[in-house]
């Protein structure tokens, strides 16, 4: 059961046990504050013990398996060394054990893991499955209707509702209202009603499970006050894809280190004195991470993007970007003064068609020749969960002479044998892409960005680049954070472990993709992609989706307009290296569960999820064995029960998805 | 088929038709419109029809496309050949002389930032470069806390706050923020460069109006670019022009539908160190009901008794300025941006702000860092009383004394921006480049003579195309920057100041450097 707690955010009422922190009278404030960390720290703690454990329990295993999972390093196994005399661990142990078990999960069994690499084949976009047509107009109807309502709401509250409520929204004292028509309508009548999805505010690490801070609005989502409980969820909703949000292990050992050595920040931008050693390591360790001559790094990873297209293109130039490209992308972009395109997503022939048109028209109205095309596409991208096809981009690259920006925010370190992204998932080398970007707040745990390519384009941008000359660097703690979970990654730090992370994140990926096209599910991206949307359709399935799997104690992210197309709105599932299977099957049987209350089996089984093959039909005899049985063209909606995704689903993973 | 047969056929589907016309709901209305509108206009009925098929018309057509305009057809051979011809150019320009050099000597620290700061070369120089006013790098109690978060949070948070990404320690850094400053609420971001440059966009919008200083950072004019607003300069803190500017706007406005106006200002101007009139700015404003963006990013934990910003130096209530943008990464010595003021407008940023909504909520050790700095400037004010007192000290070195440099910077400012004095220049015909370059040599000499300073880094502003366009009408002068902290002695900040002082004088006597102010006829 949940505790109580004292309210996290005042400081100025603290409750009694605070009030007994012994305190200098000098510096009272900052001891209140101190006795409020700390005290909250171990009421967090036991709070995240009186939580019920979740229905699939994870066991902290102390069997003899090959447990590097525990991700503490060295230490752990000193720990653990194996004694014949049988001694119960200490209550604090057994504590601590559940505390690191909270933020990575042990590794159940060695055969849940998986090697993440292209099989060599073209890359073919994923299978988009469609709904049966009433829910497209149901769909639809559900926005009309909440247009109608909204703008029927609003035309008569400006009239004869609440001056207060309506003041922002016209014209008063003579200022015109801050946000206008679209903006204010979207948030005021469509984002409101879900408007407890998100931004749920958290506490704690980001691990396999995360805390969430109960809160509850009586007025429709206005406001919200704070329940003073907290609520442990299994976390699916955080980029923490090789699970590096730990607050114990090799990396927090490090960076606390780094903290007492070097303090907080540089207080100054890289082109002043903000430049460190301890920048210039990480900087070499990426660039060979990535396999690139150089790299730089930033304090964040919009602003790389936003800050690196005006050091490389201007006016005179053009950008072909992907249309469904992140938006920093888009700033970068527009604050370089080229011309911008998009192209359709991965879709290479559109692509092709693109750049013909461009080169051989030239720039608009002059007809001057372009001074340099650059494509711009993501590795991974975030809401649909699709790879780019970087053979495809590479072939035209060959014959159209672009220059090729690779943005890996969400491939870096999830995709690949070796977690080294993009070009090393389709095993290309990565001298043929120019310009590798990639974020370190994802899958390092850490915060920021980096830059990898030729030492003249690095050295180039540290001179142009806004975001490094005028804009903070990053902080000693970030910088170390980076670098431990790089050598982690690499098997310099903890040998295996960096390995067992990849590994366990691709297998993840895998096993709970598959089970969700077996259970009936519309999931969109291509089959190694560690970000698994399922597609709800209806506005109204998003707020109810994302409670109840809120009830189940799992986090997850759900998105609409305008962040995908208007029918399509999902609910996104982040897997992590911190989750073992028994997290995957916990999340299937949610979905199973929630998938029928909200009616979510949608899929044709066109996309996946079929039944397997019978014995002694391997995948290749397939078509012959259908056009025997007479099973051509049939294709059966798969509704697979529960028992049976499971049972089959550590085998089917491994191989060929289908 | 005779002609009879095919009218009988007509008519019969002719009635058809009209019965199903009858039988969609709403026709009955539309016909006895089209009737009695007939019966008492034709004309307007006629105008009507044409309008429908106008708009019909309009709909299906083909969405217009610049791009096509002048399209020329080719064949896909010449395609091909044309593809063949093009070369582009390379990647990045090859770097100058000097930008090689002063990537080659830019200092490298081992260690910790602090007053004393060791260099990858061993030497241990006075860092007169960073923004560690307060040293607060050095406080063993901002250390403690940030290992405890450590330990409770671990490192990132990854994920963007609308998404899991919002840690109560966040909140409680924006709860801590807004009470220390006396707004109704505030918004934490993960980067303090770029914080103005998303506030900026998310409320300034296409027709809108925002009437900005010519001298501001390069953060504001990157957000005044993506803005698509109407942009009006006024002359570099000059508020008369302001006014006739505001006035001139209000005037032609006032025939029109009003639209959002703004000014864009900063309270210490980042390239030449001046200090805004705010109570000024706050009359205007209310008077021709503009919004203000300030820019606190240099004044916020500097100016006033308590660091609060030029709001507390100058006596204004907080919530009349509209949205006060701060930075938590200088001498804060946390990281990340904020944006303060009333409840609605932090709520519309977190929905519409760009560098808000996607990207990362900032480390939650950042955010504990910050609150504690905070409450360590509430609660020891003398702090900032010493560091204004290394500042006069510094001055009293510099300015008066120099024959070459003045200071542009307020007293108050601890970032002390040196130009060369408008004379020298003239006597020297020293152009921008010339200025640059000599300022360079100041750094290196003084460096070379154990402090280091640096210099204002125009290059990305001055490339800045809303300097081009407005090229003639302000540029950011070549500046040495001096950045005095409180955590050095009376003795060491008078030594730092007199070595800077002889190095620049060291560097403007050189014989190669004197040759250039020999007149060229
Ligand atoms: C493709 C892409 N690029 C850049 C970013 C921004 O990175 P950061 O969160 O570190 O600012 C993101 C993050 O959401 C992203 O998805």
């Amino acid at each position: 059961m949940p505790r109580k707690l004292s309210n996290p955010f005042s400081t100025s009422t603290m409750p009694p046990s605070e009030k007994a922190v012994e305190r200098r009278p000098s510096q009272s404030k900052a001891n209140r504050l101190a006795g409020f960390f700390s005290s909250k720290s171990k009421d967090q703690q036991t709070a995240q013990h009186a939580v019920p454990s979740p229905p699939i329990s994870p066991s902290p295993s102390p069997l003899p398996t090959i447990s590097l999972s525990a991700a503490n390093g060295g230490e752990l196994n000193t720990d653990e060394t194996p004694t014949t005399l049988f001694e119960p661990p200490s209550a604090d142990e057994a504590k601590r054990q559940q505390r690191r078990d909270a933020q990575f999960g042990p590794l159940l069994s060695p055969g849940h893991l998986y090697v993440s690499a292209h099989q060599g084949e073209p890359l073919e976009a994923p299978v988009e499955d469609e709904p049966p047509y009433y829910v497209v107009l149901t769909t639809y109807i559900s926005y009309l209707l909440l247009i109608a309502f909204g703008h029927a709401r609003d035309f008569f509250g400006k009239r004869f509702g609440d001056k207060k409520r309506y003041q922002s929204l016209k014209v008063s004292n003579g200022y015109a209202p801050l946000s206008d028509d679209f903006d204010s309508f979207y948030v005021r009548r469509l984002k409101r009603r879900l408007d407890d999805c998100f931004a749920r505010p958290t506490s704690g690490v980001p691990g396999r499970y995360i805390t969430i801070i109960d809160r509850k609005s009586d007025d429709f989502n206005l406001s919200y006050k704070f329940t003073g409980t907290y609520t442990e969820t299994l976390n699916l909703s955080s980029y923490n894809y090789l699970g590096f949000a730990q607050s114990e292990g090799p990396c927090a050992d490090a960076v606390e280190e780094c903290v007492r050595k070097s303090g907080i920040s540089y207080a100054s931008p890289r082109a002043d004195a903000g430049t460190s050693d301890l920048a210039l390591e990480v900087e070499r360790e990426v660039a060979q991470f990535v396999g690139k001559p150089a790299a730089m790094v930033f304090s964040m990873g919009f602003v790389t993007n936003a800050g690196t297209f005006p050091a490389l293109v201007s006016k005179g130039c053009l950008i072909i970007s992907d249309e469904l490209n992140h938006a920093s992308i888009r700033i970068g972009a527009r604050l370089s003064g080229a011309v911008i395109r998009s192209f359709k997503h991965n879709n290479m022939e559109d692509l092709e068609r693109k750049l013909r048109e461009a080169i051989s028209q030239g720039q608009p109205r002059t007809h001057r020749p372009w001074k340099k095309i650059l494509v711009a596409v993501e590795g991974l991208y975030s809401m649909e969960g699709t790879m780019v096809d970087l053979p495809g981009v590479l072939a035209l690259k060959k014959k159209y002479k672009f220059f090729l920006y690779v943005d890996e925010a969400h491939s870096i370190g999830a995709l690949g044998p070796r977690g080294r992204g993009v070009c090393d998932y389709f095993g290309i080398d990565p001298a043929e892409v120019d310009v590798l970007m990639g974020t370190l707040t994802k899958a390092f745990g850490a915060n920021g960005g980096y830059i990898a390519g030729e030492k003249h384009i690095i050295d180039a941008l540290r001179i142009s680049n806004p975001a490094t000359v005028l804009g903070e660097s990053p902080t000693p703690f970030v910088l170390m954070q980076i670098l431990s979970s790089l050598r982690v990654i690499t098997g310099e730090v903890a040998p295996g472990q960096g390995e067992e992370r990849l590994q366990r994140l691709a297998f993840n990926s895998r096993y709970l993709r598959l089970g969700l096209k077996r259970l009936g599910f519309i999931v969109y991206g291509h089959d190694d992609s560690p970000i698994i949307p399922i597609v709800l359709y209806n506005p109204a399935k998003m707020p109810a989706f994302s409670h109840e799997m809120l009830k189940r104690k799992i986090s997850v992210v759900v998105v609409g307009y305008p962040a995908t197309p208007l029918i399509s709105s999902r609910a996104r599932f982040c897997v992590s290296a911190a989750h073992n299977k028994d997290d995957m099957d916990r999340i299937l049987a949610a979905c199973d569960e929630v998938g029928d209350i909200l009616q979510l089996k949608y899929s044709t089984g066109i996309a996946g999820g079929q039944e397997p093959l019978p014995e002694g039909v391997t995948p290749e005899m397939e078509k012959e064995w259908r056009r025997a049985s007479g099973l051509e063209g049939v294709i059966k909606p798969p509704r697979w029960r529960l028992e049976d995704v499971i049972a089959r689903g550590v085998q089917d993973a491994k191989e060929k998805l289908r | 088929m005779d002609l009879h047969e095919v009218q009988a056929h007509l008519n019969v589907w002719l009635q058809d038709a009209a019965v199903t016309f009858q039988k969609v709901p709403g026709s009955a209305v539309l016909i006895r419109y089209v009737r009695s509108s007939y019966q008492n206009d034709p004309v307007r009925s006629a105008i009507e029809l044409v309008l429908v098929i106008f708009f019909i018309r309009y709909l299906m057509a083909p969405s217009y496309s610049t791009s096509k305009q002048n399209y020329v057809k080719l064949t896909e051979d010449e395609i091909d050949e044309l593809v063949g011809e093009w070369t582009p150019e390379p990647l990045v320009a090859p770097l100058a002389a000097h930008e090689q050099a002063e990537l080659d000597k830019l200092p490298v620290i081992v260690g910790p930032t602090g007053p004393k700061s060791k260099l990858a070369n061993g030497k241990t120089v006075t860092n007169l470069a960073s923004y560690n006013f307060y040293n607060f790098n050095a406080n063993e109690q901002i250390k403690e806390k940030a290992i405890q978060t450590l330990r409770t949070y671990g490192v990132g948070p990854c994920g963007p706050p609308q998404f899991y990404g919002t840690q109560d320690v966040h909140l409680k850094t924006e709860a801590d923020i807004a009470s220390y400053l006396g707004t109704e609420g505030c918004i934490f971001y993960a980067h303090s460069f770029s914080t103005i440059s998303s506030v900026i966009p998310s409320f300034c919008k296409r027709g809108d109006i925002i009437v900005a200083d010519r001298g501001v950072n390069l953060s504001i004019r990157r957000g005044l670019e993506l803005s698509r607003s109407n942009i009006k300069w006024y002359n570099h803190n000059d508020l008369e022009d302001l006014e006739q500017m505001m006035r001139k706007v209000a005037k032609e406005q006032a025939v029109k539908k009003l639209t959002r106006r703004f000014i864009v200002t900063e309270a210490l101007f980042e390239t030449t160190g001046e200090i805004n009139n705010l109570p000024k700015l706050i009359e205007l404003k209310e008077k021709y009901k503009f919004r203000l963006i300030l820019d606190e990013t240099w004044s916020f934990g500097v100016l006033g008794r308590t660091g609060r910003g030029l709001t507390e130096a100058q006596n204004v209530d907080p919530t009349q300025v509209d949205m006060i943008v701060g930075s938590l990464a200088g001498p804060l010595c946390a990281g990340g941006g904020f944006c303060a003021g009333s409840k609605d407008v932090v709520e519309h940023q977190k929905v519409t702000s760009t560098a808000y909504t996607f990207s990362a909520a900032p480390s939650a050790m950042l955010a504990v860092t910050a609150s504690e700095s905070i409450n360590l400037l509430q609660s020891n004010p003398e702090i900032l009383l010493q560091c204004r007192e290394n500042i006069r000290l510094m001055r009293a070195q510099l300015d008066p004394r120099s024959d070459w440099v003045v200071c542009t910077s307020a007293p108050e400012n601890p970032v002390m921006l040196l130009v060369f004095k408008p004379e020298v220049v003239k006597a020297r015909r020293l152009s921008v480049e010339d200025q640059e370059r000599l300022m360079q040599e100041c750094v290196d000499e003084a460096l070379a003579n154990g402090v280091l300073i640096t210099r204002l880094k125009s290059l990305p502003i001055l490339h800045h195309s809303s300097i081009l366009k407005d090229g003639a009408a302000h540029s950011v002068a070549p500046a040495l920057k001096v950045c005095v902290t409180s955590a050095l002695s009376k003795k060491d900040v008078e030594k730092a100041g007199v070595t800077i002082r002889h190095a620049i004088t060291k560097v403007m006597t050189r014989k190669t450097n004197n040759k250039l102010g020999v007149p060229a006829a």
